[in-house]
């Protein structure tokens, strides 16, 4: 199996490709069978990607499984593994078929429907495991045009402006990242990102327009790389389009966009800024922090005052990336570990609120918290996993929520304890907005006439739902099934970067004297 | 001697022989009636030209004392040509015909402004470089007014003639300054005569030069014929200005640039960055107003010319090999764009709103894909094409120490994406507004078809023109 890793990566688009080009009729039968196509598809990928778990050694801190084939203008087709990227691939997997079976419901131009979706599994794939910097261009920018048609095509009523926003939004923020590439390509001479990794990019100051750079090319590098990141992330300030996007996306494309696409960004804070500009991220990394802690607060706040439950979830969801955000920059054992399990607890919980509002939203066709209350009543089931995820999204112990924001806290606690203090109080707040959602949709009395006749979850619907709770679970209380695999790379990630930011410090120390 | 010159330009003999051949033997028989066949001639003649020329060797040959340069980077430049040429002529036969448009000076009139398109690009001396652009612009100030009972068509025209001619003044008072200069009209001189500390006058030529030349690539701040031409010229007339003719003046803008001015690149690089980084905003910010999607190309084309610019601006052979690339992989997929336009119909009149376009995608679904395909390239999305050209020319710039215009560019291109996404959401879920026919030209279809799959498949290797382009840009730049 020397091609395990482009297996995985295209059957999806293999299985796309068979619906383009077979598929005919618009009638059920061939609804259903775009369905079942897809189904197929993103089942196959899950299965064979467990090759991928059970071969990958968590000992070995390189990359894994490695394929290469030259390519154009000196570049490689390379693709590979390691322990931090490994479980964004298992995520992603994982989290398609589930995702398919979501929209089991749309009726409208389901076959195109599927085809975007399969082709986005492709690209996301694609992101975690290439290992040349333009294929990792290419998949992360390509990514962009599978879901700018999601949300324009089978988005809400103001899905034009939201998806214009997305795609700019983020293709402004990638195209600076584009540049940098090509710098670094220049300056390196090759595209290889192991290689990268270990090259050292100059540091030493320069004047740009009479300004001082403190690490110098480093520090651009850095600066370009994260305007890419942090708005995919997204951060604070640059986070207005996600709200956006996620209110008008479908509920399988709000699903995606907050359990993996916005993974990447992390994912690449951890490929490339950590390893690669190390002097970069010492002197940016304190204001990520401060952002992040900001974001914190700020969203959670944002959070508490909305009317809309996929809004005030899109918050939500900004506020857990500072978490990871803050955890990444703290670059130390907990920090990094918590801020990797946070993003992958994160895709079990996040993705399974989505669907907690698009399973009542596709009974009532509204999202507004004014119009619930009471379900508790008619929808006992639903409750009961909808209180299981907010728990696990406030971050109750015994659920995957709480070992990612107890490590993140535990790491900036290490480096930054007035970061820590503002952090913390996000836990509480989030405490807040989500017990709160939660009274006002499911506890009280049903007064509403409308909500009178509405019913509980049905099989397919309670299906989807289980394996995400058993993962939430199996993760909150037996964390080491994550922290085994990722350990030892972040700790190659660690002392690398330690060794790097020693050699600058000590070369500015004998500057200075 | 003499026969050895002639062998060099015996493609360009052949091809103008053909051209006044097709035109007596039109005109004393059948005339308009012989219109269509020589539509497919003329286009087969293209073919075996580019095939002819593809498969003789490339080594670097001179002729008529160096007037005449048949080299790699000739080559390259000639087959590009050549073949979209050809394609914009097969497409154009069916449109033309229904608008009793279909006159047999068509083709052949398109096939001298290749003869002249082919001498431009082969040129080593500023006189063959001024006959072979008049030779190429009088014929497309022709055809640009092809529709004579159009008041726009012949507006078209008519301005086109006159920036035109104001264009080639230009050049030529460049000309006669570098003349006055340096004594010779032969490149190999001129590149003697000009090293490191050019005189003053000289640089006077070289500026002159560069607005003649700009103002044929259309780039900012020379491009103000380009948005009217291209919206009053019959569909196919529009389709070949934007494809065949820029490649051309590309091409020969490198060729001026290098074989003559190689010695100062320093003094004209600032100026061709300026340029570069003036069309890739103009035409990005200029096309978001546009309704008509033949002005919204017209601006598409600026901007890309911007881009091309950008591989040029560099100074460099990588930058060449860039340039020529992406002038490739430009017209490649405005070949598919237009195929596309040309089949824009309702109840048979051709239609150039975008707003016509809504829904597309439910009557259509697989054109409006290649559409997206295509759009998507233009705006250098990966994992298109198109986004490979903008790769190459950031590269070429950067390395060239030009980094700032490389942000330019890509910042530019984010407005750019704009208006190319506008047509995607136009053909997605847009929604209202009236349907267009069915297509009924299936050549169009094919070409929709076929410039859509290269642009996704060339993900693979570029079809092999990088070595191509490499070798090409060797042979300019050394």
């Amino acid at each position: 199996m020397g091609n395990l890793l482009t297996l995985t990566t295209f059957i999806p688009l293999i299985g796309a490709a068979i619906l383009a080009l077979f598929l005919r009729g618009n009638d059920v039968a061939a609804q259903r069978n775009a369905k079942w196509v897809a189904m197929a598809a993103t089942s196959a990928t899950f299965l064979i990607s467990l090759f991928i778990l059970f071969q990958f050694n968590s000992a070995d801190t390189g990359f894994q499984m490695v394929e290469e084939h030259s390519w154009l203008l000196g570049l490689n087709y390379k693709m590979g593994v390691d322990g931090i990227s490994v479980l964004f691939v298992m995520l992603t997997t994982f989290l398609m078929p589930i995702v398919i079976a979501s929209c089991w419901g749309v009726d409208s131009r389901v076959k195109e429907y599927m085809i975007a979706f399969l082709v986005l599994e492709t690209l996301m794939l694609g992101v975690f495991m290439a290992l040349d910097l333009i294929l990792f261009y290419m998949f992360f920018e390509a990514g962009l045009i599978p879901m700018f048609l999601i949300i324009g095509i089978w988005g809400g009523v103001n899905r034009i402006y939201a998806s214009f926003k997305f795609f700019l939004y983020t293709f402004l923020g990638s195209v600076l990242m584009l540049v940098a590439m090509v710098a670094m390509f220049s300056l390196a001479g090759t595209t290889d990102i192991p290689t990268l990794m270990t090259t050292d990019f100059p540091s030493s100051d320069f004047a740009v327009l009479g300004i001082n750079i403190v690490g110098g090319v480093q520090t651009l590098l850095f600066l370009a790389f994260f305007a890419s990141f942090a708005v995919k992330m997204p951060m604070w300030p640059v986070h207005t389009w996600l709200p956006d996007a996620h209110v008008q996306a479908p509920t399988a494309g709000s699903v995606v966009l907050a359990a993996i696409l916005l993974k990447m960004g992390g994912y690449g804070f951890l490929r490339f800024s950590l390893p690669m500009f190390p002097v970069g991220s010492e002197v940016i990394g304190p204001l990520v922090l401060w952002l992040s802690a900001i974001a914190i607060v700020y969203t959670s706040l944002v959070a508490l005052v909305q009317q809309d439950m996929k809004k005030l979830i899109a918050y939500s969801s900004i506020a857990h990336m500072g978490y990871v955000t803050m955890g990444i920059f703290t670059v130390n054992q907990q920090g990094i570990d918590g801020a990797i399990f946070q993003m992958i607890s994160h895709g079990f919980i996040s993705g399974a609120l989505f669907l907690c509002v698009g399973v009542i939203y596709d009974r009532m066709h509204t999202r507004d918290i004014d119009a619930y209350g009471g379900l508790v009543n008619r929808m006992p089931a639903y409750a009961m996993i909808f209180m299981f995820f907010t728990m696990a999204n406030v971050g109750l112990p015994g659920t995957s929520g709480f070992v990612g924001e107890f490590l993140t806290l535990v790491g900036i606690f290490q480096v930054n304890t007035w970061v820590a203090v503002v952090a913390t109080s996000g836990v509480i707040l989030s405490a807040s907005y989500g017990l709160w959602l939660y009274r006002r949709v499911v506890m009280g009395d049903l007064i509403k006439e409308s909500l009178k006749s509405i019913t509980d979850m049905n099989g397919r619907e309670r299906a989807i739902f289980a394996p995400l709770v058993f993962m939430t679970l199996l993760l909150g209380v037996y964390p080491s099934l994550v922290t085994d695999i990722i350990g030892p790379s972040v700790t190659a990630l660690i002392g690398q970067y330690d060794t790097a930011t020693a050699a600058y410090d000590a070369a500015a120390q004998v500057a200075a004297n | 001697m003499i026969s050895a010159d002639i062998q060099t330009v015996l493609p360009e003999i052949a091809l103008a022989v053909y051209a006044m051949v097709a035109l007596l033997g039109a005109v004393y028989t059948v005339k308009d009636g012989a219109a269509s066949m020589l539509v497919w001639l003329t286009a087969g003649v293209f073919v075996l030209l580019a095939a002819w020329i593809a498969t003789t060797s490339s080594l670097t040959v001179t002729a008529f004392d160096g007037m005449f340069v048949a080299d790699g980077f000739a080559k390259f430049a000639k087959v590009t040509i050549l073949l979209s040429a050809a394609a914009i002529l097969l497409m154009s036969e069916t449109y033309m015909a229904r608008r009793n448009l279909l006159r047999f000076e068509y083709p052949v009139l398109v096939a001298l402004a290749v003869v002249g398109m082919m001498v431009m690009v082969s040129a080593g001396d500023l006189m063959s470089l001024y006959m072979g652009l008049e030779l190429q612009s009088l014929a497309l100030y022709v055809v640009a007014s092809l529709r004579r009972d159009s008041v726009r068509s012949t507006e078209a025209g008519l301005k086109y003639f006159v920036l035109g001619a104001l264009s080639s003044g230009l050049l030529l008072y460049g000309a006669s300054l570098t003349y006055g200069f340096t004594g010779t009209t032969l490149f190999s001189g001129i590149i003697e005569g000009v090293q490191d500390e050019p005189s003053l006058g000289l640089l006077f030529g070289l500026v002159f030069l560069i607005a003649g030349l700009a103002f044929k690539v259309s780039a900012a701040p020379f491009h103000m014929w380009t948005p009217d031409v291209y919206e009053g010229s019959p569909t196919p007339v529009t389709a070949f200005f934007a494809t065949a003719p820029k490649v051309a003046a590309m091409a020969l803008f490198a060729r001026v640039m290098f074989d003559a001015f190689g010695g100062i690149t320093g003094d004209w690089q600032q100026i061709i960055a300026f340029l570069s980084v003036l069309s890739m905003f103009l035409g990005s910010i200029a096309a978001i107003g546009q309704r008509d999607i033949k002005r919204l190309m017209a601006y598409s084309s600026i901007a890309h010319m911007g881009y091309a610019l950008m591989g040029l601006a560099a100074g460099t052979a990588f930058g060449v090999q860039a340039m020529l690339i992406y002038m490739a992989i430009y017209v490649t997929m405005n070949v598919g764009t237009f195929a596309f336009i040309l089949g824009m119909e309702r109840d048979g009149r051709p239609v150039t709103d975008i707003r016509s376009l809504k829904m597309y995608a439910k009557e259509q679904p697989t054109r409006a894909l290649a559409m997206l395909v295509l759009m998507f390239s233009l705006a250098g999305v990966p994992p298109m094409v198109g986004f490979f050209g903008k790769l190459y020319v950031l590269r070429a710039a950067y390395d060239a120490g030009l980094a700032w215009l490389a942000v330019a560019g890509v910042i530019a291109s984010v407005i750019g994406a704009y208006y190319y996404l506008r047509i995607v959401y136009y053909m997605y879920f847009g929604e209202g507004g009236e349907k267009l026919d069915a297509p009924t030209q299936p050549i169009l279809g094919a070409f929709l078809m076929a410039s859509a799959a290269a642009m996704v498949f060339g993900v693979v290797n570029l079809f092999g023109i990088e070595p191509l382009a490499a070798y090409a840009a060797a042979t300019l730049v050394n």
